[in-house]
């Protein structure tokens, strides 16, 4: 075990657009080399939180080690190592690239580039990766290999002549995939005598074992009983355990060496002390300096995150401690609002990681949440010279003392199909974007560059862009920095009470809009009381909208019939039951759904 | 002695209307016939379980139990009377569905001791019961009318809906009018609910369906227009002229011992509460396995029998009680749980009492006219948490 040859290794990964079928085919590259019989396999082996295969994404970095007998009669060991796909975890997919040589790029034969695909091959030619592309679902009738063969040599610049034409779901051309892994993906290179230095790309939290580091050796070896050091955060420990990662399983060897990807554990308490991207080195023998690109990874979007059932509060901080464990990249702290009473101010990377915790809490931890708006961080200047970084509405200081505000804005790109370049450049304009370029793919398909407020794209911008294209738009986007912009509170309220869950900054030009729609949406969601509700929407004190909820005067149910009072008790009920998960805001009651209204706003 | 109501239910129906989720569907003739074999089956096994009991009210309900033969219902009624002990006035009510009962089946009925008719009429408007489905028009309905009390029925309710699909507020105003000049002794009157899953559902999109404001107005307009011409609310969407409040009704609402025949029928005795199985299957075997001669039956003999908490009761009481416009009995409370109304329900009440939705009058607690309009809200109130 102790001496593998590192001409036989094949350290690589699958990148690809979504829905392009990068899981499926690591699922048949894994069935292909015998690792796990068909019969065992579940679909889509390495996504194996329930939610990634219900959500068809990959949301943490999966590897697995397998054994192919090539043609020339060499074994080789391949480690694949499968990247979330999801421009919110774009770090840990750099990070994840980091530990390969080469990498597949999948493109869908009857859709061809789209703008995921560009990001992710570019991110991997930074990372100096042998790319090559594989053509895939050249089963449907739609697909156009050769059109899709010239864009990427086009575009890319990549050579396609010889791509392998597969379809991942039907098991056709895997056997050429696998060849040509080992002749295109470089084997590693790395002294296994020089000073340990090995990258760290992901983590996850074991009760048993502490924190299992996943890392790839780049230089030096590591072994049970190592003194290890933690480059960037400084945390030292003894190695415990090394392995390398079988399907769904850890398997413990001897030793990794140089060119090897496998796993350490070492009494780690804490995700934190682990972060990806850091390097590992011999505390005894260090290595002269890290790898390089290290960064920490800083929440981008906060919601404020409540237990439906104030009574869950310590449920929900359980839960969040948990997650937290196999999730570095996830920040909470107490905050308390005066509508929704405890709850956590919780830091995300971006809107669809919100999501996942949401859903992960709701589900892994049976709680019922009620999060508030996602707000971005802002940068108040005030007039005696502090700066502050707002990442709760409700804390933004006095108009007096402000002096102005920065909103972080992203640079991003737009592949569309050329007849949506209009409805696609308007959406942008309303979303206060700013025009940056336009480059044609091909006559039908362009690459619109727009930089665009963060806060603009967290709430609906997703779905605005597949609604106004019909499907066809694609958006990757990047952190560009802070701008200077003209930001406003607006402020909501019901039953003249402030409600301060419902408080959300925004651009003041959009401000009015914004609140008319707000107080429409709301009117929907507050059912009727026995007296009037007006809704207002206010900047400063001024009331810029208005919407009444008016009062209830007829809930009567008529018939109960054959003495069958099941029903209406059930209705009496569910009424109840209704009531119970309103939240009283003076003495009129808000349901859970109002405070997620404000969300989706867009109505085109 | 205690009182005991029987319904039984008949699941057939020429053809069902539109907007209806009861359980009840079109059959053969053979259908029917096997299926009041059950019933005959059914009704015997379980009497010995009613020993201590009276009859006081007969329901035959469905569907459209007037669409067995006669001599069929003949017969249930016969098996209920031989094999029940029965009071000396029996309430005994079928429901009919106009264009289903000649005037030949309508003397029938009086023979078996029939002695209420409820008519299924939902509107006099043909084009308003054609967009519900019913197969009946008005013309049919006022046949069914005469034949009734030319056959000899002195007590006759007729159904009536508002908040029908294209329906105006003149028209269901109109349909008012002209029932009440039938002098019916009992009117019943509701607002249609759409329901998921019925067709009318599916295709709401279709019709223009009253406003929320034409609906109460309809309603408003019922209780006002009835009130004038001598039809006493007694029940938040039943009326009825002086004397002739539907005894079997009542039962429901102020909990008297009930138990239902046939498929899916709902029953409630003494705090026990169960219901025959809605599939045809089911209630086949749940019949058929019954042993033929017993001498005890005990609850567990009967599917998902449940006996009601004390909170159970206690919200039934209320939520049930209050359906009734003179409302419930604080000392019949106090009697039937050893706890006074007030220290259960005392800050509800009060709360209610000072929105104006209930009043106290007489030790008893009941709706006000405002508490009537929202009374589910106010109902759900006196669930417990």
């Amino acid at each position: 075990m102790a001496d593998i040859d590192q001409s036989r290794i094949r350290n690589f990964c699958i990148i690809a657009h979504i829905d392009h079928g990068k899981s499926t085919l690591a699922d048949r590259i894994i069935e292909k080399t015998g690792l796990l019989t068909s019969r065992e396999m579940q679909a889509q082996v390495l996504d194996n939180m329930e939610l990634e295969r219900e959500r068809g994404i990959t949301i943490k970095a999966q590897t697995v080690r397998i054994i192919y007998q090539a043609k020339d009669g060499n074994e080789y060991i391949f480690n694949l190592i499968d990247t979330p796909g999801h421009v919110d975890f774009n770090y840990e997919v750099s990070r994840s690239l980091a530990a390969c040589d080469g990498a597949i790029l999948v493109v869908d034969a009857a859709q061809g580039i789209e703008a995921q695909t560009l990001a992710n091959v570019y991110l991997a030619l930074d990372h100096d990766l042998d790319v090559f592309p594989v053509i895939n679902k050249i089963d449907l009738p739609s697909a156009e290999p050769e059109r899709v063969k010239n864009e990427i040599e086009d575009v890319i610049g990549i050579e396609a002549q010889d791509a392998p034409l597969i379809s991942a779901k039907n098991g056709i051309g895997i056997e050429e995939v696998l060849e040509a892994v080992v002749h295109k993906v470089p084997a590693p290179q790395g002294s296994p005598d020089a000073p340990l230095k090995a990258l760290i790309f992901d983590s996850v939290y074991d009760s048993y074992k502490g924190v299992i580091v996943f890392c790839r050796i780049k230089e030096g070896r590591v072994c049970k009983g190592t003194s290890i050091k933690m480059m960037a955060t400084g945390a030292t420990a003894e190695v415990v355990e090394v392995g390398y990662f079988g399907a769904g399983q850890f398997i413990p060897c001897e030793e990794l060496s140089a060119g090897m990807v496998g796993y350490l554990t070492a009494s780690i308490k804490n995700v934190k002390d682990t972060a990806v991207g850091d390097t590992v080195t011999d505390l005894d023998n260090p290595c002269a300096e890290p790898l390089p690109g290290y960064k920490k990874v800083n929440s981008m979007v906060y919601c404020g995150m409540y237990p439906a059932d104030g009574a869950k509060y310590p449920d929900l901080r359980d839960a969040l401690e948990k997650l937290k464990l196999n999730d570095a990249s996830l920040n909470y702290e107490p905050e308390t609002s005066i509508a929704l009473g405890f709850g956590f101010r919780c830091g995300f990377l971006g809107l669809l990681h919100l999501e996942i915790i949401q859903e992960r809490l709701e589900r892994e931890y049976n709680l019922d949440l009620v999060t508030t708006a996602p707000s971005v961080i802002y940068r108040v200047y005030k007039t005696n010279g502090d700066m502050i970084e707002l990442t709760n509405p409700s804390n933004l200081p006095d108009p007096s003392e402000i002096d102005y505000m920065e909103e972080p804005v992203v640079s991003a790109e737009i592949m569309v199909t050329t007849e949506f370049i209009g409805p696609i450049m308007q959406l942008c304009q309303e979303r206060r974007g700013r025009y940056i370029s336009t480059e044609y793919i091909e006559a039908t398909r362009a690459l619109l560059k727009y930089e665009l407020p963060l806060n603009e794209i967290i709430y609906d911008f997703f779905d605005a862009l597949k609604s106004r294209s019909r499907g066809y738009a694609s958006f990757d986007y990047e952190l560009k920095g802070y701008e200077q912009s003209s930001l406003v509170k607006l402020d909501i309220l019901i039953n003249h009470d402030e409600v301060d869950a419902l408080s959300f900054i925004v651009h003041a030009d959009s401000a009015y809009e914004r609140g008319r729609k707000m107080c429409e949406k709301l009117k929907d969601e507050i059912p009727r009381h026995l007296f009037e509700i007006p809704i207002q929407a206010a900047v400063g004190g001024k009331i810029i909208a208005r919407e009444t909820v008016k009062a209830m005067r007829k809930d009567v149910l008529a018939k109960c019939y054959g003495g069958d009072i099941t029903r209406k008790k059930k209705l009496l009920e569910k009424q109840k039951e209704g009531k119970k998960r309103m939240r009283q805001v003076g003495n009129v009651e808000i349901p859970q759904s109002a405070f997620m209204s404000v969300l989706k706003l867009d109505d085109k | 002695m205690r009182d005991l109501s029987i319904y039984i239910h008949i699941p057939f129906c020429v053809r069902k209307c539109l907007y209806c989720d009861f359980l009840s569907y079109a059959a053969s003739a053979a259908e029917m016939k096997s299926y009041v074999n059950l019933l005959l089956r059914q009704i015997k096994a379980e009497s010995v379980f009613y020993r201590d009991h009276r009859v006081v009210s007969v329901f035959l309900g469905g569907g459209t139990p007037s669409l067995l033969p006669a001599e069929e219902v003949g017969g249930i009624l016969r098996a209920v009377r031989e094999n029940y002990r029965m009071a000396d006035e029996v309430e005994t009510t079928i429901e009919c569905n106009p264009g289903t009962a000649a005037a030949e089946k309508l003397k029938d009925y009086i023979t078996y001791g029939i002695n209420r008719l409820s008519i299924g009429l939902q509107s006099t408007k043909n084009e308003e019961l054609a967009r519900i489905g019913r197969i009946h028009n008005y013309e049919t309905f006022l046949n069914t009318y005469q034949a009734a009390r030319e056959a000899g029925f002195t007590n006759i309710n007729i159904d009536l809906m508002a908040a029908l699909p294209g329906q105006s507020i003149a028209s269901y105003r109109e349909s008012l009018e002209r029932v009440t000049a039938l002098l019916p002794e009992h009117i019943s009157a509701y607002s249609l609910i759409l329901e998921e899953g019925t067709p009318l559902y599916d295709r709401r999109e279709q019709y223009h369906f009253p406003t929320e404001e034409e609906d109460r107005n309809m309603y408003q307009m019922t209780k006002e227009y009835l009130g004038e011409k001598g039809y006493q609310r007694y029940e938040i969407s039943n009326y009825a002229r002086e004397g002739f409040a539907c005894r079997h009704n009542q039962v429901y609402w102020q909990r008297g011992d009930y138990v239902g025949f046939g498929l899916g029928a709902a029953s409630m005795v003494r705090d026990v509460r169960w219901s025959m199985p809605e599939s045809m299957g089911a209630y086949q075997d749940y019949v058929e396995g019954m042993p033929v001669r017993v001498d005890n039956l005990s609850y567990r003999h009967f599917p998902g029998a449940y006996v009601l908490t004390i909170q159970e009761q206690m919200e039934e009481f209320m939520f049930l009680g209050l359906r009734m416009m003179c409302g419930v009995d604080c000392r019949t409370f106090d009697d039937k749980f050893g706890q006074e109304m007030e220290a259960v329900y005392g800050p509800v009440i009060a709360q209610m009492m000072s929105q104006g939705l209930i009043q106290k009058e007489g030790g008893r607690i009941k709706l006000t006219d405002r508490g009537i309009d929202v009374s589910n809200y106010v109902m759900a109130e006196f669930l417990f948490e």
